[in-house]
C-alpha cells in the first residue's frame, strides 16, 4: 500500500521548508526534473500534449492493479520538475482518490504564487488531465 | 541628461521584484512611465475632463485642446503632413485591423494578394489572414534570411500586379532588425502598391518621419513610447484614408444621421467612432514631448550603445546563441542557450529580480523560420543602464550553471 495523498503532501511541506530562498527551492526543483524517469518516446505525440502549457508537456496514465501510474515529460526542465512533485503525489493512487485529490501543498510551499501566471495556468491544465485520467481510468473499472 | 537621470523619473524602477531590486529589461513588451506621464494622467481627471468635440461649455472646450494638442504633437513626432491623417486607436493592433478591414473591404478581391514578411508580429499577419478569407484573397509571405534580414530580391519577384498592399514591420520585435523601410517603400510605389508600416518597435528606438519614408499607413502604439496602454496611432495618407470605407459606427464619426442614410464625418474624425481615450491622448503626448526632450539621435544612441556590449557580453557565454544578427537592429535581444528552455532562463532570471520576456513573442511563425521554441528577449529603454546588462549577464550565467 503506497502512502496516502496527504501523506506525501506533508512529505513535500516539510522538505520545501527547509530551503531559505526561491533560488534553493529551483535549485532543488531542478534537481527533481532532471532525475524524474523518462515517459516512453510513443506517448510524445498529440494525444498526450497539455493545452496551457507554454513549454511542451506530454502526461500518460496506466492502470496498474487498482493503481494510476502516470508518467510525464517536458522540454523545460523547471516544468519538468514541478510535474515530477505532482507525479510524486498522484502517482501509484487510487483513480477514486486522484479524483478528489485536494492538492493543497502547491499553495503551501508557495508555488502558485512564484510561478508567473503562464505557468500557473500549465499547472492548472496539468493537474486538471491528471483528475480526468483518474476520472477515466475509474470508470473503465466498472 | 545620463541614463540614470532619466530613469529617476520612472517611478516604478526604483521598486523590488522578489525582493530584488528591479532590472527591467522587457521595454520592448511595454515601456516604464515616466512621473511627468502619469501626472498629466492624473491631472487630466482632475482638471480638465469633460467629453470632447461635443459641449458648448468651457470644460469640454479644454478637453478637445488637450485632445488635438496630442493630435498635433503626434504630427510633429512622424512628421506627418496634416493632423487630419492622425487617427487616434486604442493600439497599433487595432491600426492595423482597421486598415486590414477597411482597405480590405475597399481594394480587395478575389484571387488578390497581400504581401507580409516572415519576421511579423501576429497582430500584422492575423488581420490580413481573416480579411483575406472573407475576399478569397491569398496572404504572401517574404521570407528573410538567417540572420534575420528582409530578403529583397525575393521581395522584388513576388510583388505583381495581383499585390494590392505590402503590410510588414518596420523593426521586428523579436530579432530587433531595423528593415530598409524606405526602400522597401520605393519598391512597392514603383508597382503602384501602397505600404503599411508597423512601427511599434521603430517609434520607440528611431526618429521616423513619414514622408520621408512616404509610408501610406504607419501605425504605432502608445504604451511602447512611454505613454498609456490602451492608445495608438494611426497614420494614413488623406487620399487612403478618404476614399475607404468607415471602421466602426458611432457618435463623433458622423455628420448627420437619419434611418435612411448617415453621412460621415470629415478626417480624422470619420475614424474615431465613441468618445475616445482622451486621458490616452494627453498621456501620449506628453510622452512624446518627453522623448523628443531627451533627443531621438540621443535615444538611438544610447540603445545602440547598451545593444554593443550586451551583445559582445552574451556571445562570450558558452552555448548561447543569439537569433537575429541583422547588421542593422535596435535594443532588442533574442537569444537561446544550448540544453536550455527560455522559459528556465527566464524563470530563475525573475528569482533574481530581472524582468525578461520569453517565449515566441506574438511570432510564431519567426520562431518556427528559426527551429527554435522560442526565445529569451531582453530589450531596452531609455533609462537601460549599463549595470542592468551586467546584471543580466551575471543572471544568465547562474541561471546555466543551475540549469546545466
Amino acid at each position: 500500500m503506497a502512502n496516502s495523498i496527504n501523506d506525501i503532501q506533508e512529505e513535500l511541506i516539510s522538505e520545501f521548508e527547509f530551503f531559505d530562498d526561491w533560488m534553493e527551492k529551483y535549485d532543488y526543483i531542478i534537481s527533481l526534473g532532471k532525475s524524474m524517469p523518462m515517459i516512453d518516446e510513443k506517448y510524445k505525440n498529440e494525444d498526450h500534449i497539455i493545452n496551457g502549457c507554454q513549454s511542451k508537456v506530454w502526461l500518460n496514465a496506466e492502470k496498474d492493479g487498482d493503481f494510476v501510474k502516470f508518467t510525464a515529460d517536458s522540454d523545460a526542465i523547471i516544468t519538468k520538475g514541478i510535474i515530477s512533485l505532482l507525479i510524486r503525489v498522484l502517482t501509484n493512487q487510487k483513480p477514486e482518490d486522484i479524483q478528489k485529490a485536494d492538492l493543497y501543498f502547491i499553495d503551501k510551499i508557495g508555488l502558485k504564487e512564484h510561478l508567473s501566471p503562464m505557468r500557473s495556468n500549465g499547472l492548472e491544465s496539468m493537474l486538471k488531465k491528471m483528475k480526468m485520467y483518474g476520472l477515466a481510468l475509474n470508470n473503465t473499472s466498472c | 541628461m545620463s541614463a540614470a537621470d532619466i530613469r529617476l523619473q520612472f517611478p516604478l524602477l526604483s521598486t523590488q521584484m522578489n525582493g530584488k531590486p528591479l532590472i527591467f529589461l522587457d521595454t520592448a513588451a511595454s515601456s516604464q512611465k515616466p512621473k511627468i506621464v502619469i501626472d498629466a494622467i492624473s491631472n487630466y481627471y482632475e482638471t480638465t475632463h469633460a467629453n470632447v468635440h461635443r459641449g458648448v461649455y468651457k470644460l469640454s472646450q479644454q478637453a478637445t485642446d488637450a485632445f488635438e494638442r496630442s493630435r498635433h504633437i503626434v504630427k510633429h513626432f512622424i512628421n506627418a503632413p496634416s493632423e487630419e491623417e492622425i487617427i487616434f486607436t486604442k493600439g497599433a493592433t487595432e491600426g492595423i485591423n482597421l486598415v486590414a478591414s477597411c482597405f480590405g473591404r475597399k481594394c480587395l478581391n478575389e484571387g488578390d494578394e497581400v504581401l507580409i514578411s516572415a519576421m511579423e508580429h501576429h497582430a500584422n499577419i492575423v488581420p490580413w489572414q481573416l480579411i483575406c478569407e472573407e475576399k478569397k484573397a491569398i496572404l504572401k509571405v517574404v521570407p528573410i534570411t538567417d540572420s534575420g534580414e528582409v530578403m529583397m530580391e525575393e521581395y522584388k519577384q513576388m510583388l505583381n500586379a495581383k499585390t494590392k498592399i505590402v503590410a510588414i514591420t518596420h523593426v521586428s520585435n523579436t530579432l530587433g532588425t531595423i528593415n530598409p523601410i524606405k526602400e522597401i517603400i520605393e519598391i512597392a510605389h514603383t508597382h503602384h502598391i501602397p505600404v503599411l508600416v508597423d512601427g511599434c518597435q521603430a517609434a520607440p528606438n528611431i526618429a521616423v518621419d513619414v514622408q520621408d519614408l512616404d509610408a501610406d499607413f504607419y501605425v504605432f502604439s502608445a504604451h511602447k513610447v512611454y505613454g498609456p496602454t490602451g492608445m495608438g496611432v494611426l497614420f494614413g495618407k488623406k487620399e487612403w484614408l478618404n476614399a475607404m470605407p468607415p471602421y466602426h459606427g458611432g457618435g463623433d464619426m458622423i455628420e448627420t444621421v437619419t434611418f435612411e442614410k448617415t453621412t460621415f464625418n470629415k478626417l480624422p474624425h470619420k475614424y474615431e467612432a465613441g468618445t475616445p481615450h482622451i486621458a490616452g491622448a494627453v498621456g501620449l503626448g506628453v510622452a512624446l514631448e518627453f522623448m523628443q526632450e531627451i533627443g531621438l539621435d540621443v535615444i538611438t544612441e544610447h540603445k545602440q550603445y547598451l545593444l554593443d556590449i550586451a551583445t559582445t557580453q552574451l556571445k562570450q557565454i558558452d552555448g548561447l546563441r543569439i537569433i537575429g544578427e541583422a547588421s542593422n537592429k535596435v535594443g532588442v535581444i533574442s537569444f537561446i542557450v544550448d540544453g536550455t528552455h527560455p522559459y528556465d532562463i527566464g524563470a530563475l532570471l525573475d528569482k533574481q529580480g530581472i524582468a525578461v520576456r520569453t517565449g515566441h513573442h506574438c511570432t510564431q511563425p519567426l520562431m518556427q523560420r528559426f527551429e527554435v521554441p522560442g526565445t529569451v528577449r531582453a530589450s531596452f529603454g531609455i533609462y537601460t543602464l549599463e549595470s542592468d546588462i551586467d546584471a543580466l549577464i551575471k543572471g544568465v550565467k547562474k541561471s546555466i550553471s543551475m540549469l546545466l
